[in-house]
């Protein structure tokens, strides 16, 4: 028999129970299980999660490998407690053909950590000017069923349209970026209150809430699927409400950092705290955590955006967008959500992997955790408080805005088919 | 924290004696202060300044031109401390161009005030001389530099510190000496 | 104070304490001769990433006067990304020895950056931020209203300012906010609706789209510097039109009280926001605050470089110093 046995874990935070993995499923779930030749893991007082899938991940490979490759990203993503992640297709060159969105699910194989599971552009090279082939990459060996020019919007009307009709022939989804690109030139934060004191240019609400009322129409008019990507404000959540309510095709993703980290941050200039979208004020962290917690936004995606350096240690203007998620996802959103007593764990594992491996279309992951579900999950100590050491991420690059914060929850064990990726709290590769 | 012990070496009346006495000796000496311009340095030395042109004034009816000098631009202990405070500094009605000039300070110590005085007033102007006047001189100097109108010698220590207190200032007339333990100064 | 990065960064007495420094080293500038020793030895570097030869040169007019020494760094036009050049520049400066540095640049926060960054521990002077902050030109424009309307003492309590034009792209008027209001003013922005940034309901002044309703009530009128790059981008229709709604031309002038003075940080469109017979008029001060630029800027440097390093130790008294009545 071999395999594992996770002795006295408690699924989804509830009854101790062991649970026996074997052949990459799982094979018993039960008390009193016998180790039989199983090399046995004491899971007593660790809550069990199916493992977590994000839907917004950027590895950097190919183009980029100074800040993230595949194997690193797949590391800092195991140690957060995923099983599977969608790259993203702005890399270097870009995820549009087939060849390099096999190239990088090639990669994540390769790497063995987690499911890397390409998202293919929607347009060519990312300009917004004409479709790539999306059939193409639908049917590679990566099989890409999400779409996205994630970094930059499909502005354009009518190519959205036709994205949105397009895909629905293998059933893709097109993931929306929002953000007006008008509105927005050389925008550098939320434009409110702080913009106008520290002498920024402003990046409205009304920029991204503007794209997503206008996409969730026309989502509707051509009958497709929309995600769209890091809602950041209270405004994004009403649309995405009432669309929902009026039984509008879409999902929605809201990023750890949007749930915590706010606006005020900026005084101080570190663009460690730039990211795209910007932090906004507490009232919309605030709506996007009710949001989350009433099922209007469907999960929680990290928008994991390494950059080197050289690409923060600079002035504000010139630095890169974006922060590390992957390893503190888990933590911020126990913080967030499950110590405000807004989400349990069941809403958890929906928001955290139910539902993104559902929007994915990956079938092997998160299932309920019930014998012979695919043996994909991860053993969480959620009374644990760590300290964030910037040192000791798994990634290439360090541009956490969380350095040095006590954060809750330690991901003990992450299983990929039933192999251990993490044990201890150490990677296993 | 050791307390300092504190000796009152001069009282209020023996201030103005010593002031009447330094404005006798500036009108013998410059031959009724016909020429003398008075140049008091911030702080306390620019209303000993003003007093002895006072005193002056009243013994024979001279109207000696007053003003004050700061000095703290000109200092050469500047990073020794955090940045002081600028004082004003009031060119006396006349200038001083030709003129005998007194200095007027409380203390001379090191000489280093003095020998930045020195700076300042040249970029003042030109006198026909210049003279020092201060209310208490306590030796230990470390430039060449002596006054030229004592009103009193205290010899002191290191370990010491002399206080010139001042009514305009201070709302009293009074010196003290304070004797600090070793190694922490006041 | 160990750097000078947004006029926030003063309160009250220090804001006074400032202008009170600048006023005493004015008076040296009106002697034959105009140096002072005060900062021989120490190291003041002009770094200048944007081009502004009026404050380069007020920076450096001050610097030499208290005798310290000057380097002149102007990284315009450099090649390398503009972040690279900024953290590199720094290193090099604090490998100089730099006591410290006035930065201008075009990122608002820059000089935020190089304070607070780690990459150099000398003092850091804002220049003029992107459209940030220009905290000496608000102490230079504080400094002359204090001279010309309250006999160069005390505060500004009372005195009511206008502002007028391109708030939202006005590091000076941002700086002008913070501290006019600090030092008891009543500041009131005019602009139109395009040119106020959001938010600035809740910054220390009143608003106004109306300026002929807003002269009556001034004591000082501070016309800003409409870009030109603004011109084209939908803030208003036409030059034209934004001069007769917020230009200062003769008519406007009669609607101020006698002892109203007209004020501009420069350079000045002429005929745009200022008619030129304003610009040149008595009650204009546009060529004394060029003056006290430096008065206030030789206060900034001799409170910033004037005393004890931060951080070394200083001798609680130095030798050769009186005692101060009172010690205990
Ligand atoms: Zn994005």
């Amino acid at each position: 028999m071999a395999g594992f046995l996770l002795t006295g874990a408690h699924p989804y935070g509830e009854g101790a129970t062991d649970i026996r993995l074997v052949d990459g499923v799982i094979a018993e779930v039960g008390s009193g299980l016998t180790p039989g030749s199983a090399e046995v893991i004491d899971a007593a007082g660790l809550v069990a999660l199916p493992g977590l899938v994000d839907l917004h991940t950027h590895l950097r490979e190919p183009g980029r490998e100074d800040a993230e490759t595949v194997q690193t990203g797949s590391r800092a993503a195991a140690l957060g407690g995923y099983t599977a992640v969608h790259a993203m297709a702005n890399t270097e060159p870009v995820a549009d053909t087939a060849g390099v969105v096999e190239q990088v699910w090639r990669l994540g194989r390769e790497a063995g950590l987690v499911d890397v599971q390409p998202i293919g552009a929607v347009t060519v090279g990312l300009r917004g000017e004409r479709l790539a082939e999306l059939g193409a990459m639908a049917d590679s060996v990566a099989g890409v069923r999400v779409f996205s020019d994630d970094g930059l919007c499909v502005s354009d009307a009518v190519l959205m349209r036709r994205a949105l009709e397009y895909v629905r022939a293998f059933d893709g989804v097109i993931a929306q970026h929002a953000q007006e690109p008008r509105l927005t030139e050389g925008a550098q934060m939320n434009e409110g209150i702080r913009s106008g004191v520290l002498g920024m240019r402003g990046w409205p609400g009304v920029a991204e809430e503007a794209v997503i009322a206008r996409d969730v129409l026309l989502a509707a008019h051509v009958g497709s699927r929309l995600h769209v990507c890091h809602v950041s404000t209270a405004g994004s959540v009403e649309i995405i409400r009432i669309a929902k309510e009026r039984g509008m095709p879409v999902t929605a993703e809201v990023t750890p950092h949007h749930l915590m980290l706010t606006e005020e941050l900026i005084d101080g200039y570190d663009p460690v705290y730039k990211v795209n979208p910007p932090l906004r004020t507490a009232d919309d962290v605030a709506a996007l955590r009710a949001g989350l917690a009433d099922g209007t936004i469907d999960v929680v995606a990290t928008d994991h955006a390494p950059h080197t350096p050289e690409a923060k240690d600079c002035e504000w203007d010139a630095a890169a967008f974006g922060m590390l998620g992957l390893q503190t996802a888990l933590s911020v959103v126990i913080a967030t959500m499950v110590h405000p007593g807004l989400l349990d764990w069941r809403d958890v594992a929906d928001r955290m992997s139910v539902r993104p491996a559902q929007i994915g279309q990956l079938d092997a992951h998160g299932a309920k955790l019930a014998v012979g579900a695919p043996a994909n999950l991860v053993l969480v100590d959620a009374g644990a408080e760590v300290v964030v050491e910037v040192a000791e991420l798994a990634s290439r690059s360090r541009n956490t805005p969380y350095a040095g914060m006590t954060l809750p929850g330690k991901v003990v064990a992450t299983f990929l088919r039933g192999a251990p990726t993490v044990l201890d709290g150490k990677a296993c590769r | 924290m050791a307390v300092p012990l504190r000796r009152c070496l001069v009282q209020p009346a023996d201030v103005a004696r010593v002031i009447d006495r330094i404005a006798h000796e500036i009108l013998e000496k410059s031959a009724g202060a016909r020429d003398v311009a008075l140049l008091g340095i911030p702080t306390r030395g620019a209303p000993l300044a003003r007093r002895l042109a006072a005193r002056m004034a009243a013994f024979e009816g001279v109207e000696v031109p007053t003003g004050s000098l700061d000095i703290t631009l000109y200092r050469d202990d500047l990073r020794m401390r955090g940045v002081r405070a600028l004082e004003p500094t009031t060119e006396p009605p006349g200038g001083i161009d030709g003129k005998l000039v007194v200095l007027v300070d409380d203390v001379l110590f090191s000489g280093r005030t003095v020998r930045a005085a020195l700076d300042a007033l040249g970029e003042l102007g030109r006198p026909r001389a210049v003279q020092l006047a201060v209310l208490v001189d306590r030796g230990h100097r470390e430039l060449p530099i002596r006054a030229d109108y004592v009103g009193k010698n205290i010899p002191t220590s290191r370990t010491e510190n002399v206080a010139v207190r001042l009514s305009e200032v201070d709302g009293v007339d009074e010196v003290w000496l304070d004797t600090v333990t070793e190694g922490a100064p006041a | 104070m160990k750097h000078l990065l947004s006029a926030g960064d003063l309160d009250h007495d220090t804001a006074v304490h400032v202008l009170d420094t600048a006023e005493r080293l004015a008076r040296i500038a009106d002697r034959p001769v105009k140096k002072l020793p005060t900062l021989r030895g120490r190291t003041v570097v002009n770094l200048f990433f944007e081009d502004s030869t009026r404050t380069r040169i007020s920076f450096e007019a001050a610097a030499k006067r208290l005798s310290a020494d000057v380097i002149n760094f102007s990284a315009k036009g450099s090649s390398v990304s503009k972040g690279e050049s900024l953290k590199d520049t720094a290193m090099t400066l604090e490998a100089m020895g730099t006591d410290a540095v006035i930065v201008r640049h075009s990122c608002s926060g820059a000089p935020h950056r190089l304070a607070n960054s780690g990459w150099i521990g000398g003092h850091v002077v804002n220049a003029g931020d992107g459209t940030h902050e220009h905290p000496t030109q608000a102490l230079l424009d504080a400094f002359t209203m204090r001279r010309r309307l309250r006999g160069g003492v005390g505060d500004l309590a009372g005195l009511r300012v206008t502002l007028v034009g391109d708030v939202l792209h006005s590091r000076v008027a941002r700086s002008n906010v913070l501290l006019l209001s600090t030092l008891g003013a009543a500041v009131t922005l005019v602009a139109p609706p395009t040119l106020l940034p959001v938010g600035v309901e809740t910054w220390p002044c009143a608003t106004s789209y109306d300026l002929d309703e807003t002269l009556p009530g001034s004591d000082v009128v501070m016309m800003l510097r409409v870009q030109s790059e603004r011109m084209n981008a939908s803030f208003f229709p036409t030059t034209r039109e934004y001069s007769r709604r917020y230009g200062l031309d003769r008519a406007r002038l009669g609607l101020l009280p006698e002892h109203t003075i007209v004020m501009h940080p420069g350079p000045m469109n002429r005929g745009m926001e200022i008619a030129p017979d304003v610009a040149d008029s008595a009650r204009s001060t546009i060529v004394e605050q060029v003056t006290n630029g430096v008065s206030v800027r030789m206060a900034v440097l001799y409170l910033l470089l004037g005393g004890a390093d931060i951080g070394a130790p200083a001798p609680a008294e130095a030798i050769g110093e009186p005692v101060p009545a009172g010690v205990a």
